[in-house]
């Protein structure tokens, strides 16, 4: 069996897509000089190149590196080697980048509704109308409701703009998708165990390790860059990788041991190596005893989690778990229980990472070499403004006893305050959206129309005509990462690091940047003070001279690595005291008996799905960033449409061919679009998978309109996690229906 | 000096990152490739493997490409590496038909394309742009004949194979095991 992107598939693609063939950019055509055809390869050789520092946007690793122009058209991205993110080497979404400036159906112009919301009916406008409209609509939810009535949905490096806008407003509903639908329960377990979260880039030693665990991870199908660099550096290197995953994944094929567990079973598997551990005497006892609290309740509790308890329920063998525990001691402290990224699965995702978090502190590979490091960070100043006011209300008003040690807004949270209800004492009127298509992004969609049909504004800024674009009330289109400056990148590493992006290209059609934007807005609110300079270059300017750097310098060098403040690792025998009520790792969290959660995780079983029906699963591909690629012409070139993986069993009972366009129905009746059956061997027979962000149905979206289907449609449920609110969202089942030719 | 590649599947995650490095690089027309990705599964669950390559024109020695071309555009540049002459080809497609590997086809222009092996970048002394920009460094290029060259050391240390030998076209493009 084998899958190939090849030149047929990619003819038969183009035939489809015509209309997008016919308005592709100009610099995809073929070269033409002098009325003659020259050899593109004596042409590239003999023309100049121009570069431009820029830092990617199409995923969140934001890696930088060179936008060449040639014959000053645009040409090619490539990594800066500097760049600890990349090492000079972009991944096939950031080397695509140029698809997302030059893919004709972009938006183009500020536009207005004029129909009904979500009949897509609206009418072009200036940006001082749009503008307008926005800032008396804002004004009144203010006067009528109080400011703290406005909420802001954000995703990406413009949205620091618009948080500081609505912070100047008076409100503090503030809610990424990537906190209750992604990373949420990783930063809770975290901070609960060790008193520090995990971050971005990861704080993992993948590099140097000598065991990585992979729950459910996949990494090299999400492309995360630095990280899968590491991931393939420590493979090379012999690292033994176990792989805890229903689908054999790429990572998978790279592992010494693949354990295809039963899905929503991985906290039995991840307390039976605890009890293995435990039990076998493997644990560091130095470090547990130096550096933990709660070890001896911790071994009462997982008493009875033995390798044969786990057995039934996961359908790994108790040798199997045995084994890989001891290989996990044989590695420590070099070895990873890695925390994962997307978590949200089953709704007890708190307690499933925290198993992970205390099986690292028992192998002693928290600030160890191979473990996990300390990450550092720049820190660079932002110009003074006046405070902001103090709102009296917030999202978490509307659940008073709810999620009690959620840190962050919950975007779910936030949409379920928006729906009025008798109990709601704090009902949010206004959105502002800012490059979050929270139609894919948020579960439970016929909620989030529910709530949007609840709401006096609706804002949504964007590059692409997404499906949320679609029910609001105005859209401003940005130009994207490559037509603009933006804010510095700032974030965690071994190193610390900034990196610059500057426009390589001027915008097209009559797109502006967000800080353009979020200025003007400001300037009609009244709220210019918070925006202490008009221009970006003037912001960006006093930023990096705090750093004794200058705009000058870094559009020289892209990325400037500052020194390192702190050691990468605890040394040998240090004193340290975490930021946790103990001043320990807490294998026993005091803070969660308090909230009536358990203080040490325990296995609770789910529910399964009934005959005939298929836990659905979903993941990434690595050459596309959720729905934001899916109409990227140069990404769609390799992956036009995500499939549906069947086991061949399950796919001979139900007569399903390998290539054949099925629907799925979920347990509501739910039927998706049609998708793609990939029957294969590499997937457990009680799940189905499909790679997220598909199944578009956004007409002006020509390249991605109806293909594959959408998971995101499937999850008409979810178990919310009740310590942080986060939405479990591997609980849908689905079975499947024949499409009738 | 004879130009060759090898790909490593032990490192290759399949990201198709060369895919799309190459058609900046090479203005690729939309909806054509000079290289592609296969990804093998061998086995049944749950005892699997999994194989992952990114694939090309091979670059033979007795390429039957060359061989059966009626003008010569079709033809040997220094390295061994099989080039075409746009202004030559008159994109009659004997080559398309004689090519073991699919890796030819016809550009809009009216004259046939595939890689190149970025013989424009290898004479800077720069890696061809699929190797260049590969993540996970899954992929070599360099002389074989120059036995100090990582692809010379890469070959004689590691398990290798090249794709469909019995066509006896002498590939050059190298996968390791």
């Amino acid at each position: 069996m084998g899958k190939k992107l090849n030149r047929r598939e990619f003819i038969k693609i183009a035939g489809m897509g015509a209309g997008g063939l016919a308005v592709a950019s100009s610099f995809l055509k073929p070269v033409s000089l002098f009325g003659q055809s020259v050899s593109r390869e004596k042409l590239i050789a003999s023309t100049f190149s121009e570069a431009t520092p820029t830092y990617c946007e199409i995923c969140f690793w934001k890696c930088a590196g060179w936008v060449h122009k040639k014959d000053g058209r645009p040409w090619k991205i490539v990594g800066n080697p500097d760049d600890t993110h990349s090492n000079g080497r972009f991944c096939p979404r950031g080397t695509g980048g140029l698809g997302a400036y030059t893919d004709p159906d972009r938006l183009k112009t500020p536009l207005i509704r004029v129909e009904k919301r979500g009949k897509q009916v609206f009418k072009e406008a200036t940006w001082d109308e749009a503008f307008d409209y926005i800032a008396e609509k804002m004004n009144g939810i203010k006067e009528k409701y109080g400011p703290e009535c406005m909420a802001l949905f954000t995703h990406g490096s413009g949205g620091g703009y618009f948080k500081n806008l609505i912070k100047a407003y008076g409100s503090n509903n503030i809610a990424a998708p990537s906190y209750a639908q992604c990373r949420g329960p990783r930063a809770e377990a975290y901070l609960l165990t060790y008193g520090e979260g995990i971050g971005s880039p990861e704080r993992t030693d993948i590099e140097n390790t000598k065991c990585l665990v992979l729950i459910g991870s996949h990494i090299g199908e999400n492309m995360h860059n630095g990280q899968v660099q590491e991931f393939t550096r420590a493979h090379m290197n012999g690292a033994t990788v176990i792989t805890v995953d229903p689908r054999f994944s790429t990572a998978a094929s790279k592992s010494k041991y693949w354990l295809p567990i039963k899905p929503a079973t991985d906290l039995a598997l991840l307390l039976a190596w605890i009890n293995v551990i435990i039990e076998e005497e493997l644990y560091d006892k130095e470090y547990v005893k130096k550096y933990t609290y709660g070890f001896e309740a911790l071994k009462k509790a997982v008493k009875g989690n033995t390798p044969e308890w786990a057995y039934p329920i996961t359908t790994i063998k108790p040798h199997i778990i045995r084994e890989t525990a001891r290989e996990m001691a044989a590695a420590a402290p070099a070895v990873i229980i890695h925390p994962g990224r997307h978590v949200t699965w089953y709704g007890d995702d708190t307690q499933r990472v925290r198993a992970g978090a205390i099986l690292n502190a028992l192998l002693g590979s928290w600030g160890r070499r191979g473990g996990f490091y300390a990450p550092s960070k720049a820190h660079v100043p932002k110009p003074e403004h006046p405070p902001y006011p103090k709102p009296q209300k917030g999202w978490r008003d509307a659940f008073p006893d709810k999620y009690p040690l959620a840190n962050l807004a919950l975007s779910s949270g936030i949409c379920d305050a928006t729906i009025p209800s008798t109990t709601d004492a704090c009902s949010i009127k206004g959105w502002i959206v800012y490059g979050t298509n929270l139609m894919q992004t948020l579960p439970q969609p016929q909620k989030t129309i529910k709530a949007i049909q609840n709401l006096e504004l609706l804002v949504a800024i964007d590059i692409m005509p997404s499906e949320i674009t679609g029910w609001a009330d105005v859209v401003l289109p940005e130009c994207t990462y490559l037509e603009r400056y933006d804010d510095l990148r700032i974030s965690q590493g071994r190193v610390p690091s900034i990196a610059l992006r500057a426009p390589a290209f001027e915008p097209q059609y009559n797109t502006k940047p967000a800080y353009w934007m979020a200025v003007q807005l400001a300037k009609k609110l009244g709220l210019s003070a918070y925006f202490p300079y008009e221009k970006i270059e003037d912001y960006l300017e006093y930023r990096l001279k705090a750093v004794g750097s200058s705009l000058a310098e870094m559009k020289k060098i892209g990325v400037k690595n500052l020194p390192l403040e702190q050691e990468l690792y605890f040394l040998n025998g240090e004193d340290y005291e975490f930021a946790t009520p103990s001043g320990k790792i807490e294998l026993y969290s005091d803070t969660l008996a308090e909230h009536g959660f358990d203080p040490i995780p325990r296995y609770t079983a789910h529910e399964e799905p009934q005959e005939g029906y298929y836990r659905l699963l979903y993941g990434r591909a690595p050459m596309h960033s959720f729905g934001r690629t899916t109409n990227n012409p140069l990404l769609t070139e390799l992956k036009l449409e995500n499939e549906v993986w069947i086991h061949p069993k399950v796919a001979r009972e139900w007569g399903i061919e390998n290539g054949e366009y099925i629907r799925l129905e979920n347990q509501d009746k739910v039927v998706s679009n049609k998708v793609k059956a990939k029957v294969t061997e590499r997937i457990r027979h009680d799940c189905v998978y499909m790679v997220h962000g598909f199944g578009h149905t956004q007409k002006q979206m020509r390249r991605s309109l109806n293909r594959g289907a959408s998971d995101t449609q499937l999850i008409t449920r979810v178990n919310v996690d009740p310590i942080m609110g986060g939405t479990g969202m591997r609980v849908n089942f689905v079975t499947f229906r024949k499409e009738v030719a | 000096m004879r130009y060759a590649m090898a790909i490593d599947t032990k490192r290759c995650v399949g990201c198709a990152d060369c895919v799309v490095a190459c058609q900046t690089e090479n203005n690729v027309p939309e909806g054509f490739c000079r290289d592609w990705i296969v990804e093998e599964t061998i086995g049944a669950f749950p005892e699997l493997q999994l194989e992952i390559r990114s694939e090309r024109c091979n670059h033979c020695d007795d390429s039957p490409c060359v061989r059966c071309c009626p003008t010569g555009a079709s033809h040997y540049e220094e390295g061994g590496v099989v080039l075409v002459n746009h202004d030559e080809c008159i994109g009659c497609k004997a080559c398309i038909a004689s090519c073991p590997y699919d890796a030819r086809f016809v550009h809009p222009e009216g004259y046939v394309d595939k890689c190149t092996f970025c013989i424009h970048r290898v004479r800077e002394g720069k890696n061809p742009a699929c190797v260049e920009v590969c993540p996970t460094h899954a992929m070599i290029f360099g002389d074989l004949d120059d036995r100090n060259s990582e692809i010379s050391k890469a070959l004689r240390t590691r398990k290798h194979k090249t794709l469909i030998p019995e066509a006896g076209t002498d590939p050059h493009v190298f996968y390791l095991l």
